[in-house]
């Protein structure tokens, strides 16, 4: 765990490698064969999201490129194919498997930014809830509560639709990346807050947190410098699931329309557009970057377990 | 050591005032005894047991009716602290000794009462205006495995105190003041680069007292530093703390529940019972001859080496629980001694002949 | 032959980095009705032993070798169905914290009733008389009201008495008890010790208790076992060990003690601390701490750095230590002086 310490460097970041080397995390890795594919797949297709633009035969948000009529091809392995669509196109003759690069991109910028702005909102209010305590804490958790009893999706729906009925379609296919970071950001934070006062509160028991204020210090840094490091590793576990869930959401948005819009699409747009053409027998819209979609979710799960299992202090101090 | 003035033992809210004035007479009355450098008055301090107001609401025969149980965890705790000495409090768990040190600390505020640190009320202080006392007053802890924060190395540890109260320092001081206090706790000043944990359970102590001492303190409360360590561990701790006592002069508040360390280490003693002081006495004084019956059950409790099979004070019962606070003597549903007036009326401590004092009716009245 | 007969037990914890021996060669035996003292400070390993008598230990600790003989019957390599049999039945134990024994959610009477119909043909009504006397036995005050309780609401002192109840209803022959005193406070430790050896003389129980209590052992056994790193290092009678301890860390040990010094003293403390079990020192396990490396002379005594102590024999007590065997084939053994 040495390497999630965010400490200021000092005369031990020679053996901060050694520290990683000999470490229980690094040992765990070595001997599970799942949380190894699952890193190496998720790797593989951060990197396929991130290198879109080289990698990609032809780049679909360039109207220029498409050619309507190439739309509908099947993929390279169904009769009727043309060599240059290895996956296929869509209904709008875009080259599938570009496309999907670039959704994936998408998907993970909303993914991992959804994600962050939850991290950054749910850590402040938990850490202020539980170290707090009283009122401050009476008041955010139930507010938590209030917002865990809609469902992110329906918060999501109306913060949408309201968006785009003010400021019309054309100004929300615009900023739909940051506004979809926003509405999933603000819809999940309580999960963060709750898991943070958790353990927060286990840990302000403990006595170092007394020495700090026996030793003067303000409650900010107290909080900030001394609690939050030894909170990290729940909350590390609970960024994995909550990017797959934040990927998840923002595919299910976009498949109602909500979401991301067809000229740049996310892995969610994709498929929704796809869906129209199922009935058509062009399976492979929908089907292709569902499945990517699902392998994405999986491995970013599977991964989450691992580092669980790693980090829970029951299991290996035992 | 004579004492100054414990004639109140306070049991109720409006005996501070009373308590203080007292203190001030009779401080007149021993000019020789020199100020204390803390002073503990009528000291209170309730828990809740009941939770938020909600919870608090109860049906009872029909009506809705708030409820609120408390734990009275002390209950008028009066207790001077002399320039010098170590002052050891002892008592069973749940006395409220711990809790008497976090208060002193400023970690808990007190329900009622007031303490003073060389003349200055600080139990009504913010964080902010207790700075300067901090540096004055350090706190050493039980846990010696909780009490280091697992992710900060020794350097850090060490390095956060000074810097807190000597902002003006430059880093080259702050690193010589950390060799220092290091090198004063026997722990090789090269190792500041590693991590708590790294350590066993007596050097973490030892690094714990490093850090209290890092802004050279004056007074030290220890809240049973030595009771989570093994026994040839305990003896090197408590040498350290001696050692210290010596070369910085220090005064030490010593809170433990183990009478053997007491009688080496402490200059004075206070037996708590159920958020009382039912004795304070000077040790030696305290061990030749116990007055208060639960001190003398105590001290013949203690395991000893010697052959033959002692007799043990076999005291009736177990110890209340401080929810609900039997009437008078805190002691008497357990006591040997304890007749009609134990049960009603609260019996305050009193100077023995042997210059301690004691909060017995049955000492007072010579029965005992 | 004694009841209980421990030969040469290794324990080892299969750890990621390899094998760490916890207990290594463990010898010692107890006969029908004795009390037997095991000491050490923590990692020495008495827990350990304590817990492979019964073969409880833990998962990635398991038995390598030895053998534990109770009545004639091996039980190294026992089945759980015939462990079980003798677990609780002939041999009970008491743990540290009582809520490791007891069942949160059930009442005393129905842990009690269930322990006996485990063991024995009974109806539940027998059981539940069995249970109330043993629950007067242990002095419990209102016992009929206890059967009816939760472990919640009894208090510690109390819970540990419903403990040794709980221990005592088979009727074993030892009782093996791992701390049982330390998380009470001095007053109730006082009366819950004088409680167990009062029942174990009483009814002929044998006793191994383990604890880090020199004073408790002094007043409760007849022989000891001093542990320190895995290893016993010195054992015999209870009061010949604290009276004169032939090894250094014993003496180490007892010295420490804050009564053995003057008030206001230091005290005598043994310097360093107990190595880790993956790391332990070559020879003699306690030689980095032990003064008696270097002769009076001047001269090292290499072999405490080499070799690992075999026991000497000197009156009633056996030691492992190199200086006390070259104290004895000097055939002058002045006890008195290595106290210095």
């Amino acid at each position: 765990m040495t390497t999630t310490t965010p400490t200021v460097a000092s005369s031990s970041t020679a053996s901060r490698w050694e520290r990683f080397r000999d470490s229980y995390l690094l040992y765990s890795f070595k001997r599970d064969l799942i949380a190894q594919l699952s890193l190496a797949v998720f790797i593989v297709m951060v990197a396929c999201a991130v290198l879109a633009p080289w990698l990609a035969p032809m780049n679909p948000y360039d109207l220029a490129q498409i050619d309507i009529l190439a739309s509908e091809l099947p993929p390279f392995w169904v009769d009727g194919s043309d060599p240059a669509y290895v996956m296929g196109t869509d209904a709008q003759g875009r080259d599938l498997l570009s496309t999907i690069l670039y959704g994936l991109r998408v998907s993970l910028i909303i993914g991992f930014g959804a994600v962050a702005m939850q991290a950054t909102l749910g850590v402040c209010f938990g850490l202020l809830a539980g170290y707090l305590g009283g009122r401050v804490d009476a008041f955010l958790m139930r507010l938590a509560d209030i917002q865990l009893s809609f469902s992110t999706l329906m918060v999501a729906i109306v913060v949408g639709a309201l968006f785009k009925a003010i400021f019309g379609g054309a100004t929300f296919s615009a900023y739909a990346v940051p506004l979809l970071v926003l509405i999933i950001g603000l819809a999940e934070w309580p999960q963060y807050a709750r898991t943070v006062r958790a353990s927060v509160l286990a840990e302000k028991g403990k006595e170092y947190v007394d020495a700090a204020r026996v030793m003067g210090l303000r409650s900010r840094r107290i909080m900030f410098r001394h609690i939050l490091p030894n909170t990290l590793s729940p909350i590390f576990v609970i960024s994995t699931v909550q990017v797959a869930n934040a990927i998840i959401s923002e595919a299910a948005l976009s498949f109602l329309g909500l979401g991301m819009p067809e000229t740049q699409p996310s892995l969610g747009s994709l498929i929704k557009s796809g869906f129209d053409y199922i009935q058509s027998g062009s399976w492979w819209i929908t089907l292709i970057p569902g499945l990517v979609l699902v392998v994405l979710v999986l491995v970013i799960n599977l991964l989450g377990d691992w580092l669980r299992d790693v980090l829970n202090p029951r299991l290996y101090k035992g | 050591m004579t004492t100054a003035s414990l004639s109140t033992a306070g049991s109720s809210k409006g005996s501070s005032a009373a308590a203080s004035t007292a203190s001030m007479d009779s401080g007149a009355a021993v000019p020789e005894a020199a100020e204390p450098l803390l002073s503990i008055r009528g000291l209170e301090k309730r828990f809740s047991l009941s939770g938020d107001f909600l919870e608090q609401l109860k049906f009872k025969g029909g009506k809705l009716v708030r409820e609120q149980k408390h734990v009275h965890a002390i209950n008028g705790v009066d207790l001077d602290i002399q320039r010098g000495e170590a002052l050891c409090v002892v008592g069973e768990s749940g006395c409220g000794k711990s809790t008497v040190a976090r208060t002193v600390m400023g970690l808990i505020h007190p329900s009622a009462g007031e303490i003073r640190y060389d003349g200055e009320r600080i139990d009504d202080r913010s964080t902010k205006e207790l700075l300067p006392f901090r540096r004055r007053m350090q706190m050493i802890f039980q846990n010696p495995y909780a009490s280091l924060n697992p992710r900060m190395t020794i350097q850090q540890t060490l390095e956060e105190p000074i810097r807190l109260h000597h902002p003006d320092w430059s880093p080259a001081q702050v690193k010589d003041k950390v060799a220092e206090v290091m090198n004063a706790v026997g722990i090789a000043s090269d190792w500041g680069g590693r991590y708590g944990h790294e350590f066993s359970g007596g050097q973490r102590q030892r690094i714990a007292i490093a850090r209290a001492l890092a802004v050279d303190p004056e007074f030290i409360v220890a809240d049973e530093p030595i009771s989570a360590l093994d026994v040839s561990i305990q003896a090197q701790v408590l040498n350290l703390l001696m050692e210290a006592q010596q070369q910085r002069n220090l005064t030490y508040l010593f809170i433990t529940h183990d009478l053997a360390v007491v009688e080496h280490f402490g200059t004075r003693v206070a037996v708590m019972y159920l958020g009382r002081v039912c004795e304070v006495a000077p040790t030696a004084t305290l061990f030749a001859t116990p007055r208060h019956p639960y001190t003398q059950a105590l001290m013949s409790a203690i395991p000893r080496l010697e052959d033959d099979r002692p007799q043990h004070i076999r005291l009736e019962g177990e110890v209340p629980t401080p929810v609900k606070l039997p009437s008078g003597c805190v002691f008497h549903g357990r006591c040997p001694h304890a007749n009609a007036r134990c049960r009603d009326e609260v019996p305050a401590l009193i100077a023995t002949d042997e210059g301690g004092q004691v909060a017995c009716h049955g000492v007072e009245e010579g029965r005992i | 032959m004694s009841l209980l007969e421990v030969n040469h037990l290794d324990v080892r914890f299969a750890l990621r980095r390899g094998d760490v021996q916890a207990l290594r060669d463990v010898c010692f035996s107890l006969d029908r009705g004795e009390r037997l003292g095991i000491v050490g400070e923590s990692g020495a390993g008495k827990s350990v032993a304590a817990f492979s008598l019964l073969n409880l230990i833990a998962k990635p600790g398991y038995i390598a070798g030895g053998s534990i003989r109770f009545d004639g019957q091996e039980l190294i390599g026992l089945s759980d169905r015939a462990l079980r049999r003798i677990r609780g039945h002939r041999i009970s134990m008491i743990f540290q914290d009582p809520m490791m024994t007891l069942n949160p959610v059930l009442t005393i009477g129905e842990q009690m009733v269930e322990c006996l119909k485990a063991h024995r043909r009974i109806s539940t009504r027998d059981a539940r008389a069995i249970s109330l006397r043993k629950l007067e036995q242990v002095q419990i005050p209102s016992p009929e009201a206890r059967l009816d309780q939760y472990p919640h609401e009894l208090s510690g002192g109390m819970r540990q008495r419903v403990i040794i109840a709980i221990a005592l209803l088979l009727d074993p022959d030892i009782i093996i008890a791992d701390e049982p005193t330390t998380a009470l406070d001095v007053t109730i430790q006082a009366e819950i010790m004088a409680l167990l050896l009062e029942l174990c003389e009483e009814h002929n129980v044998g006793l191994v208790l383990i604890t880090h209590d020199l004073g408790v052992v002094s007043q409760v056994t007849q022989r000891m076992l001093v542990m320190y790193a895995g290893r016993v290092i010195e054992q015999g009678p209870t009061r010949e060990i604290i009276n004169d301890p032939q090894h250094p860390y014993t003496q180490g040990l007892i010295n420490a003690l804050p009564q053995m010094a003057t008030p206001g003293e230091r005290l005598n403390q043994i310097p360093g601390s107990m190595p880790s079990l993956s790391h332990l020192p070559s020879g003699c396990a306690f030689h980095p701490r032990c003064g008696f490396v270097t002769r009076p002379d001047g001269s090292t005594r290499q072999a405490c750095v080499d070799e690992v102590p075999g026991f000497v024999t000197s009156g009633n007590c056996q030691a492992a230590c190199h200086m006390v065997a070259e104290m004895i084939e000097r055939e002058r053994i002045p006890a008195e002086e290595q106290d210095s």
